[in-house]
């Protein structure tokens, strides 16, 4: 138990350590490094989420760990605007080339497509309830997305130079990565979606006899 | 005392001469060389470039303490004549200011070869990627704002440039 947790907490802990002590760090403003670590904590938020819902983390029962998960959705949301809102007053004219795909940086279409990803499912999310949206559709919307945050962030992380030090970060991504996959696999995504995909043509032979 | 006839005959006989072998040695370099018929195609605006450019940057020296060479070449499109005596600005983020910053901008002329060198304040990474900005926006020609990409973090230098076609 203990184990588990150590190995989450050294994976997230090590590269914000290391980070925190990049000489980068002294040629920054308050704000871009604000930024900067804002974007890193939210890679490691990232890799918590598939923790929580593969149930992965020991001591949170399963409706725990799905609260917990919606709370961190959240803060992942917030950190990645704090990381947008940060970057675009450190250079404003570099963000709205990213957000606009017309950066000439290979890693930011990655990096603002992980955030839209992000933002259409905190707000699918919330108002899950209010459109009635049945856990089956949810499940076919948010699975795609989540696979589409995970890769636009490890990707548009590991293209850039910055403060992150090189071989944390790659174990971060990797870990990401790994976490990620495990959860798709436990849970059989792809197996519940042929049978809801069978069920549903199931039902459609029940309309039509 | 020498005195010069010109008459009609010799004029037209000279200029057809000259026309002659224009056109021949025009028409056979084009078939010689028809890459070079194209000429040196000017260099494009690379996306970015003019990010945080501040106008008018003044004829400088050096960039605030220096310790960075930023260096190039300036050409003219077609012929790749070298063109002396051009101003290319130039800002990047140093460990001396932002890209933003008065104090990281600086401009400089280029000598009889077309070619510039700038010191300035080592360039670090900014935005992901350490890269510096240049600009030729003297209006002769038409203007271009070049992003170059140093491949490493560590390098002292970075060159970029020009090929510049009449505005």
């Amino acid at each position: 138990m203990i184990l588990i947790w150590t190995a989450l907490a050294v994976a997230i802990g090590v590269p914000v350590a290391l980070a925190a002590t990049s000489e980068q760090l002294a040629w920054r403003g308050p704000v871009y490094i604000l930024a900067g670590f804002a974007g890193i904590i939210a890679l490691g938020l990232v890799l918590v989420q598939p923790l929580l819902i593969g149930g992965y983390l020991p001591g949170l029962s399963a409706y725990r760990g799905r609260r917990v998960h919606h709370w961190i959705g959240g803060a992942l949301a917030l950190a990645v605007a704090i990381h947008v809102a940060g970057l675009w007053i450190t250079s404003p004219p570099d963000m709205i080339d990213a957000l606009t795909y017309a950066s000439p940086t290979p890693f930011s279409p990655f990096g603002v497509t992980a955030m839209w990803a992000i933002f259409v499912v905190a707000l699918l999310a919330l108002l899950r309830r209010r459109l009635g949206l049945r856990l089956r559709t949810w499940r076919i919307v948010h699975i795609p997305l989540a696979i589409v945050i995970v890769v636009g962030s490890v990707v548009h992380c590991l293209l850039i130079e910055g403060t992150m030090e090189t071989v944390s970060k790659a174990v971060l991504c990797a870990a990401v990565l790994a976490a990620t996959i495990k959860v798709m696999v436990d849970l059989q995504v792809w197996r519940k979606r042929r049978t809801l995909r069978g069920e549903s043509v199931a039902r459609q032979r029940a309309v039509d006899l | 005392m020498t005195t010069v006839v010109f008459n009609r005959r010799h004029l037209l006989a000279a200029g057809g001469s000259v026309l002659a072998t224009g056109v021949l040695a025009s028409g056979l370099s084009g078939l010689l060389l028809p890459a070079r018929a194209a000429g040196l195609a000017p260099t494009e605006t690379m996306s970015g470039g003019a990010n945080n450019y501040r106008k008018g940057a003044a004829i400088v020296e050096r960039i605030g303490k220096g310790g960075f060479w930023m260096s190039g070449t300036v050409r003219r499109a077609g012929d790749g004549t070298p063109l002396a005596g051009q101003r290319i600005q130039i800002w990047a983020h140093t460990v001396e200011g932002q890209e933003h910053e008065p104090q990281s901008h600086g401009a400089t002329l280029t000598d009889k070869d077309g070619k510039f060198r700038l010191e300035m304040p080592q360039i670090i990474p900014i935005f992901g990627q350490p890269h510096g900005h240049l600009a030729y926006d003297s209006g002769e020609f038409k203007t271009v704002f070049l992003r170059p990409v140093m491949r490493s973090a560590k390098e002292t230098s970075l060159e970029a440039h020009f090929v510049l076609q009449p505005a």
